[in-house]
């Protein structure tokens, strides 16, 4: 069956349909339905919703809890994800599973509340301060919202590395159909490592993101960076739309890959091969669909809702084997079919 | 031979890396004590926080978590949050506690968390060699108040019992030191009742204990515990500041 939900409404669901029974947030737009969800659900299902003094403190209790074994979950907007970047270096430093989520809005600063896509580089490249990766996801439907939390929270789980849904002020705030998953106790994974109470019977666990001896840190950076290249091989998630023939390659995810979609069907209708790659784990980037296409297209066209940042790893990915160009509104403008198009019948 | 005296089972045989005459080892002692003689240290799970007391995760037995600085008691939230029936327990410095991590303090304070915080002041920030702490008193000469800590630049020091004593969620607070028998013994009975009163439901405990650092204070140990008698107890006074019998949870 399915029920029209907000996507800020259907994280939250997805949350708890996945196990989540923790969630400690902070008030912000645009993600402001989910904690008010979280809030109005939690205590009917002996959850925790905690609204913290500051989203500093609440990835850190999701930092304990996670500690604990349990899985929990924060959400947040752009100016609010900054202040847990640290928390999130410590977690990915502990190895401690945990989902966040970013409905973005415009920035630098305290920018401006309408969708944006400018974090980016943020979320994939530089959350917090040492060498550290998370999982990024980026749902384009309500649907994929749901999907993606439950696979967020799975994977974060299976690699002991924190995940991120990077959503926006669009998907969050609007409402689609979704099925949701089964109601029913999903079975989730030991943790063996947590900080649960030894109970007289195992060794103490440490959770900890401090080594004072430069090669045992090396050490154990290095070991994170193997998991990191499994999961480069096996987690690269896109879909491929027309791709086959196009000349150009469209590459855009989230809100502006349904824009781009009304756009490459335009091009279609006038007889211009466009297609569009839409990443859906934009850490790890769909590295492998990327350099697919490069092979047999002429040129790719990256669109965003900022100045330009996935288009550096598309560039990267296909090793600049065909010229990438970029077209972005930022600040909060969403680029519309027609200035895409525009761009399109440019370049072919 | 019948053994009289020794180290508690919840302190590890890991050497201590702490300064000679540091009291960390004193309260390092009475909180394992606590923890083994209510028979929690199974469920029991320890915060250490950013400062010199940050490799305690190595000393005590139970599970321990490492937090970012200040925000220990953020951790400990979390822990207790999912897991209510383990005993969580904070072990936090000044510029931890009064400085970084003031709001996650207060906040934990105020919400009543049903935890147990132990609070070590000694003036100063001793991990990264002696600068000016929140609780530094007024005139001390530091790293980074060489001419003394002058209260018209730096401010007063933050007087944490007090502070948080006006706060409805604290359950128990109370300051104690280590500087001798009676008063070792003083803070013995404190710390326990502190995780007592967890174990009893009865919200946020925290006691502070006046410590000393004599490396960063240029003393010598003995010097060290008589600057703590002269100067931080008349600023400090040792006492309950709070202690709510029947707890601060709402039945």
């Amino acid at each position: 069956m399915k029920v029209l939900m907000k996507g800020n409404e259907a994280l939250a669901q997805a949350a708890i349909s996945a196990g989540c029974r923790h969630f400690f947030g902070y008030p912000i737009t645009p993600q402001t339905e989910l904690a008010a969800y979280m809030s109005k659900q939690m205590p009917k299902i002996g959850g925790t919703y905690l609204q913290a003094e500051s989203e500093i403190a609440a990835i850190n209790m999701v930092l304990g809890a996670s500690a604990a074994g349990i899985r929990a979950m924060t959400s947040s907007s752009s100016p609010g994800i900054s202040l847990k970047g640290e928390g999130i270096s410590y977690m990915a430093g502990s190895d401690l599973p945990a989902v966040i989520i970013n409905v973005q809005r415009g920035g630098p600063g305290l920018g401006g509340i309408q969708p944006s896509q400018a974090d980016y580089w943020q979320a994939t490249k530089a959350l917090g301060h040492g060498d550290f990766q998370i999982l990024v996801f980026a749902p384009s439907t309500v649907q994929e919202m749901v999907d993606l939390v439950s696979k967020a929270f799975d994977k974060a789980d299976e690699y002991r590395m924190p995940a991120m849904i990077l959503a926006d002020g669009m998907l969050g705030q609007m409402m689609e159909p979704v099925s949701l998953p089964e109601e029913g106790e999903k079975k989730l994974p030991e943790k063996p490592w947590a900080a649960s109470g030894h109970q007289g019977k195992r060794t103490h666990n440490i959770i900890n993101s401090l080594y004072l001896t430069p090669d045992k840190l090396e050490a154990l950076v290095r070991e994170r960076y193997a998991r990191y290249e499994t999961v480069k091989e096996k987690e690269q998630l896109c879909e491929e739309y027309l791709t086959d023939d196009a000349d150009l390659i469209l590459v855009a995810y989230g809100a502006s890959s349904r824009v781009v979609r009304s756009a490459v069907n335009k091009a279609r209708e006038k007889g211009l091969k466009a297609g569009l790659i839409r990443p859906i784990t934009l850490w790890p980037f769909p590295v492998n669909a990327l350099q697919k296409a490069a092979s047999h297209a002429k040129a790719m066209l990256a669109v965003e809702m900022s100045m330009g940042q996935m288009v550096d790893d598309v560039r990267l990915a296909i090793n600049c084997k065909l010229p990438v160009h970029f077209y972005g509104r930022t600040g909060g403008m969403i680029p519309t079919p027609a200035q895409v198009l525009e761009q399109i019948e440019k370049l072919i | 031979m019948a053994i009289v005296f020794q180290k508690p089972k919840v302190l590890t045989d890991a050497p201590m890396h702490y300064c000679p005459g540091c009291t960390h080892g004193i309260v390092h002692r009475l909180v394992a004590q606590a923890i083994e003689e209510l028979g929690v240290e199974g469920k029991t799970v320890g915060v250490a926080s950013v400062g010199c007391s940050v490799m305690c995760y190595d000393y005590f037995s139970c599970d321990m978590v490492q937090a970012p600085h200040g925000r220990a008691q953020a951790v400990a939230t979390g822990l207790k949050r999912a897991r209510p029936e383990n005993v969580i327990f904070t072990y936090q410095g000044d510029g931890d506690l009064a400085a970084i991590g003031t709001a996650e303090t207060v906040h934990a304070a105020t919400r009543g968390e049903n935890i147990t915080v132990i609070f070590i002041n000694n003036a100063i920030y001793g991990m990264t060699g002696g600068q000016m702490a929140p609780t530094s008193l007024p005139g001390q000469i530091t790293q980074t108040t060489p001419y003394g800590r002058d209260v018209n630049t730096a401010g007063y020091p933050v007087k944490v019992c007090e502070m948080l004593s006006t706060l409805d969620g604290v359950a128990f607070a109370q300051r104690v030191t280590v500087n001798n028998v009676k008063n070792v013994n003083m803070a013995r009975k404190a710390i326990k009742k502190a995780f007592q009163n967890q174990l009893d439901g009865k919200g946020y405990s925290i006691v502070e204990v006046l410590s000393t650092c004599p490396t960063n204070w240029g003393l010598s140990p003995v010097e060290a515990l008589k600057w703590l008698e002269e100067n931080m107890l008349p600023y400090y006074p040792l006492g309950v500041y709070k202690d709510v019998e029947e707890g601060v949870k709402v039945k």
